[in-house]
């Protein structure tokens, strides 16, 4: 069923398995190296579940110098490598070949340095992204980005795919809260970029790494920005009976000056899956706000006033701010739920698109009439604020030929995002899901250059070689790598 | 393009731009590649290219905060065309006339080339930071975008964050997508005099740590300030809970008018404009910076601090050995350019890097101007 096609493996390297994996454990502990076909098949995919294909090995290391070691290994043997987090990636960005070995930062767990004074964390790179902000709260601070796979995925993903979150609007996304690196390069050479101090001298090679999708190096350590916690949030919610007031309501909110961390966006396919789900008590219309302001009581209260005044000239079916704890919890609850209640109606297929807020209501439009052409139920529910759009394209992976569908239509609301000025993809990554794509949003020198700047870290193209780039525009750089290995 | 007759290279348009620097490329003619010409005294060998005919905002938004100009536009225009809308590049770049003297025009392109910022680089990040997109010509004549205009956006490396801050070594920057933020409501700065730079530094560290998004933390001549920034009710919380916190120490607070011309000098370093000497900017880990400047005195000349210590500013007579050496004796982290001076004299400008980061700028310089024409000497290229 697999519409994505990955190279042919080197049968060369898996004729000479026992070898390599001779050679891994020569340099690591015992248990650092899974080679039994068994084991390995835990790590045969990650969170696009639809694509599958058991490593050839498995590395887990528990430091830097393993990791090192590891990499250097498989330079000197030609093996390729799939850097690997907690592999929530939604792209396919840690999906192995049968040729590759994992390398995964899992068991480097961490917390190295926290200095409030400073205001940074220095940590392995595999601790999760919900951990940093636990080991910070008694010191009264957080760490900013939170995407919604917070509690699973590690901050080496978060750096490999640049993650944002629900917070974005207010706090940025990883590369700007991302201070220095410890990276190790495909031969196993260890650089420090970066690091406390507020801006590394020389090129920007922190802001290079940070979004590369593993193709650059493995990060093993960080150093991220840290930020006192507010003094509260709350939440409002609005409802409205059109998705362009709606729109318009989140371009006015942006325009004003007041800065909310969160504009989230439902329409109305997801209310109904929510309100059966979890009973959340939306008002029954077609688009729903929720949008956060922080601050101490008082600036909570002149922001949620001022936003109510904006929302008024359009008249809401309903604006209900949250006064206690409770109704931030219940404002909250349907949205987190979302994803949970759009997968009780059936399969769904989550797109990525980020498009100018401008145009989000014509692009809701568009994605409304494409769902009728495609006879395939679409939800949306997304991050307002920056145009970051998850439509869910609900399919039925039993039905044969609905998953292409789906596919086919993903596409098509992807290729519209870039159309409107957007970009494929605003948080989740490029992967294998939207290889191919990226000749919608790139030119023939855009991705050259890219992938030059691959060979310059990478010349054997030995890191996650089949991702982010079409295998078409990637195979003289990989077939070229061969010979020069 | 006959370059024999004219003092400097301005094309009008991007492909003409192009055309330019791939002929160079083939020619190996080396390009001193500036917008302005404003932000660096030091002028490489080769012809000037600049961006300064590429002009004009494409795109501006407030509703989205996006802001698409090309790189020649002149900042004064991008700041004016913001203001009328109630917004501003929150990164606050500085105005580097002040310190080098010079009649250039600043332009967009020379902001995100040199990753110019201000104060509010505490809160708001630097250029890097806000920069959505770029449209480049490599040092081939290739015409690259990368990026684009939303907030959110991982498609492909992030290839502007090597851009912004290259000096022109890898591209020529032709378009920038940068985010535009509303300009605060309400403004005001919390002034402590008679304060030691370890005194300054306490009362930076403090108040960086409350949740009162201090958007200044600067020290000069014994006076330590915070600016708050905010809706009007925010601010006047923000000053009570920060006095609050820093009970004991005499405090003066300084209104609306008063902050905008304090942090405009700070932000120019105009205090130090007529002091002789070379001008230094030295970027190390706030709490290390009072044993930095204790380190800097026996050389001679002042200093000051930003970015709540992260940031020191010194003139004086002290060459780059000098002054590197006081950084490495006393901070763990941080490097030092040179900012105002003669490269021969107090050089080299930019702070030399370990082997193996030294190894992969060349790298990048290699991938992106294999000619090496691209403002050879720079940057140590």
């Amino acid at each position: 069923m697999s519409t994505i096609a990955m190279p042919a493996p080197d049968q060369d390297i898996i004729a000479r398995k026992d070898e390599i994996v001779a050679a891994l454990a020569a340099v690591l502990p015992a248990d650092a190296v899974i080679f039994d076909p068994e084991e390995t098949r835990a790590y045969e995919c990650d969170a696009l579940t639809a694509y599958r294909c058991p490593p050839l090995a498995v590395v887990l290391p528990r430091s830097t110098a393993e990791v090192a070691a590891a990499m250097g290994v498989c330079h000197r043997m030609g093996v390729k490598v799939v850097p690997r987090g907690a592999a929530t990636s939604l792209a396919g960005g840690a999906l192995p070949t049968a040729d590759s070995a994992i390398i995964g930062t899992m068991r480097l767990r961490e917390v190295l340095e926290i200095d409030t004074a400073n205001r940074f964390i220095r940590v392995q790179s595999g601790v999760t992204n919900l951990s940093v902000s636990a080991e910070l709260e008694p010191e009264g601070f957080f760490y900013a980005p939170d995407p919604s796979s917070q509690l699973a995925c590690t901050i080496a993903g978060n750096i490999g795919m640049n993650s944002g979150g629900a917070h974005c609007l207010k706090y940025g996304v990883t590369t700007n809260n991302l201070m220095g690196v410890t990276l190790v390069l495909a031969t196993g050479e260890i650089v420090e970029l970066g690091g406390p101090e507020p801006g590394a001298a020389g090129l920007d090679l922190v802001g290079l790494i940070c979004g590369s999708e593993g193709q650059l190096g493995i990060v093993t350590e960080a150093t991220l920005r840290i930020l006192p916690r507010p003094e509260g949030a709350r939440p409002m919610l609005i409802g409205f009976d059109s998705a362009e007031v709606a729109g318009e309501c989140v371009a006015r909110i942006i325009r004003s000056g007041v800065l909310p961390v969160a504009i989230e966006y439902m329409d109305d396919v997801c209310l109904r899956a929510v309100e059966a789900f979890v009973h959340a008590g939306y008002p029954d219309c077609t688009a729903v706000l929720i949008v956060e302001v922080e601050g101490s009581e008082a600036e909570i209260a002149d922001q949620t006033a001022r936003i109510q005044a904006i929302a008024a000239d359009l008249n809401p079916v309903e604006f209900r701010p949250s006064r206690t704890e409770a109704e931030s919890l219940a404002i909250w609850k349907g949205r987190k739920s979302a994803f949970g209640a759009m997968g009780r109606i059936g399969d769904y297929l989550c797109l990525d698109g980020t498009v100018p807020v401008s145009q989000l209501p014509f692009t809701l439009r568009r994605i409304g009439e494409m769902s009728k052409e495609h006879g395939l139920e679409v939800a949306n529910v997304f991050h307002a604020g920056d145009g970051n759009m998850h439509p869910l394209i609900l399919f039925d992976a039993n039905t044969p030929g609905d998953l292409e569908r789906a596919e086919a239509f993903g596409a098509e609301v992807l290729r519209l995002c870039v159309e409107v000025g957007g970009c494929l993809t605003g948080e989740h990554g490029v992967g294998i899901e939207k290889r191919d794509l990226m000749r919608r949003q790139y030119s023939p020198d855009d991705m050259a250059i890219q992938m030059e700047v691959k060979t310059a870290f990478d010349p054997g193209w030995l890191l996650n070689p089949a991702k982010v780039f079409p295998l078409d525009e990637s195979r003289l750089f990989r077939e070229g790598a061969a010979r020069w290995t | 393009m006959d370059v024999s007759l004219a003092s400097d290279v301005a094309p009008g348009d991007e492909a003409e731009l192009a055309a330019f620097v791939a002929d160079s490329a083939a020619g190996r003619r080396a390009l001193r590649v500036i917008g302005g010409g404003t932000r660096l005294p030091f002028s490489g060998d080769g012809v000037t290219l600049t961006t300064r005919a590429l002009r004009g905002i494409v795109t501006y938004e407030p509703g989205e905060l996006t802001l698409i100009a090309r790189t020649g536009t002149p900042l004064d225009e991008i700041e004016a065309t913001l203001a009328a809308q109630g917004q501003a590049l929150a990164f606050e770049p500085m105005d580097h006339r002040v310190l080098l003297g010079g009649s250039g025009t600043p332009t967009i392109g020379g902001v995100v080339a040199a990753n110019v910022c201000g104060p509010r680089r505490v809160q708001a990040g630097a250029a890097r930071d806000h920069l959505l997109g770029v449209r480049f010509v490599d040092g081939q004549g290739r015409v690259i975008k990368n990026g684009g205009r939303v907030m959110k956006n991982v498609t492909g490396m992030d290839l502007g964050k090597l851009l912004a801050g290259s000096f022109g070594t890898l591209g020529v920057l032709t378009q920038v997508a940068l985010k535009t933020l509303p300009v605060a409501e309400s403004r005001l700065t919390l002034a402590f005099p008679d304060v030691s730079a370890r005194q300054a530094v306490e009362i930076f560290c403090a108040a960086l740590g409350t949740p009162c998004e201090v958007s200044g933390a600067a020290f000069l001549n014994g006076t330590a300030w915070l600016r708050i920034e905010g809706l009007a009710g925010q601010v006047a919380h923000r000053r009570d809970r920060l006095a609050a916190l820093l009970r004991g120490r005499p405090v003066e607070v300084l209104d609306d008018a008063a902050t905008r011309g304090l942090w405009r000098d700070l932000r120019d370093v105009r205090y130090f404009a007529d002091v002789a000497g070379a001008v230094w900017r030295i970027v190390v880990k706030p709490t290390d910076a009072p044993a930095v400047l204790d380190a800097l005195a026996p050389l001679g000349g002042r200093s000051s601090l930003d970015w709540g210590g992260g940031l020191i500013w010194h003139v004086g007579p002290g060459g780059a050995d000098a002054v590197r050496r006081a950084v490495r004796q006393a901070a763990a982290a941080g490097h030092a350019t040179l900012v105002r001076g003669d490269p021969a004299a107090d050089g080299p400008v930019f702070q030399p890097q370990p082997a193996g980061v030294a190894a992969l700028s060349a790298a990048m310089r290699r991938t992106f101007d294999p000619a090496g024409i691209l403002n050879p000497g720079l940057m140590a290229g």
